[in-house]
């Protein structure tokens, strides 16, 4: 049991690392990596949103869902609960903690429409994953996509020095760096055996 | 046609060059990287985004008086989750083998800066046909945009084009890696911009990076 967790948190957060081999929450990934500081505090967001949006919706999916036969409904249903709690959270973060709200307030409302965030509950409804390891899967996504924002925020902090062609300034350049640190990552693809 | 109204061709050359989803506004790039192994995959996902988008931007603009602006953004994703999950479950029906590599991607669709900024930025404001044709415009720009990116990737990494061997034998692997999306896309993105730079003059901004 405790092992297939393992796996799993190993497998999403490195292996099928939701940025270089599942290439999804890219937006903001090239958004917010512009600067460490917002790059942390981004990546500790998502990592809490994830993990709490796949206990809801595991929870919503298996109890409610499935039982009433409306598994197809899960596309309209998941962005349902990812949006009112993201925007539950906002609220109640603004009242209780004004302090974490301005510093995180903008990414909040972001991460509503984030295909990272809906990835998890869509991964693991049709992965028939159980409680915990839903529950996992979002642990181990939050840590590799935090992974990958602080990696590529340390190395575009540099890049903002260095003297790139004009045509390539910007995204280009973002997106070539990503794929040799997407090639550095395939290393990982060897780690485990699933 | 008012001369309000947009001109229906400009709307249609928008979306393909000036405002490429892809290459210019950097907008909905995780399938762009994601499913574009092959012509074929990159083909049926921009197929899919045209659809969806050119029937949000229909559904969006007929109601749009009697959506109450503060539920303007749930009301517009109800909308998108609706004819994403119909395709969704007509692309599990008709597509299966395609499906199989990229099923994720089409539930994804819900999430499309892409979808959810025309809606709010065009289609809310305008009437049903300038609606309709800018989801098109803006769907053939994403589908172009797939396709080219599918098959630089798929000559280079597979060696051949449509499933037809054109070098035979010795291919760049990685290229269909995930590795090879980005790389693919960032050259690309990176000769729009000169292409714009040298022929039209003064470069837009390269790539926005903002949205997700």
């Amino acid at each position: 049991m405790l092992e297939d967790l393992g796996t799993i948190f190993i497998a999403s957060a490195l292996i099928n690392n939701f940025v270089f081999s599942r290439y999804l929450g890219l937006c903001i990934f090239f958004g917010v990596s512009k600067k460490m500081e917002t790059a942390v505090g981004m990546s500790m967001t998502f990592t809490a949103v994830m993990v709490i949006s796949a206990a809801l919706s595991w929870l919503v999916y298996n109890l409610v869902m499935l039982p009433a036969g409306l598994g197809f409904l899960k596309i309209v249903v998941f962005i349902g609960i990812v949006a009112g709690f993201v925007q539950g959270a906002d609220t109640v973060l603004k009242k209780i903690n004004p302090t974490l709200y301005h510093k995180l307030g903008i990414y909040l409302v972001l991460i509503t429409t984030n295909c990272i965030i809906l990835a998890v509950p869509v991964i693991s409804s049709d992965e028939k994953y159980n409680f915990m390891q839903a529950i996992t899967l979002g642990l181990g996504s939050g840590a590799g996509f935090s992974l990958a924002l602080i990696i590529m925020a340390s190395i575009r902090e540099r890049l903002e020095l260095a003297n790139v062609p004009k045509p390539f300034q910007g995204m280009p350049i973002a997106f070539i760096v990503t794929g040799l640190i997407a090639l550095a990552f395939l290393g990982f693809s060897g780690l485990i055996t699933v | 046609m008012d001369e309000k109204q947009p001109n229906l061709y400009n709307l249609i050359k928008n979306g393909i060059f000036s405002e490429n989803p892809v290459f210019k506004l950097a907008l909905s790039l995780c399938p762009a990287v994601a499913v574009t192994t092959t012509v074929k995959n990159g083909f049926l996902m921009g197929v899919a985004v045209l659809f969806v988008m050119t029937m949000v931007n229909i559904t969006v603009s007929i109601f749009k008086d009697f959506i109450n602006p503060k539920v303007r953004i749930p009301a517009y994703i109800l909308i998108i989750a609706l004819y994403v999950s119909m395709t969704d479950m007509v692309m599990a029906a008709y597509a299966r083998s395609a499906y199989k590599e990229m099923g994720l991607y089409i539930q994804l669709i819900v999430v499309f800066a892409i979808i959810i900024s025309r809606a709010e930025l065009f289609a809310s404001k305008n009437k049903v046909i300038p609606s309709a044709v800018d989801g098109i415009g803006m769907g053939l720009g994403f589908l172009f945009a797939l396709v080219l990116v599918g098959a630089v990737r798929e000559l280079i990494g597979k060696g051949s084009l449509l499933g037809y061997s054109i070098f035979g034998g010795d291919a760049v692997l990685i290229m269909v890696l995930p590795t090879g999306g980005f790389f693919a896309i960032g050259l690309l993105m990176g000769l729009f911009n000169w292409i714009e730079d040298k022929y039209f003059g003064g470069m837009s901004s390269p790539g926005g990076g903002h949205g997700h």
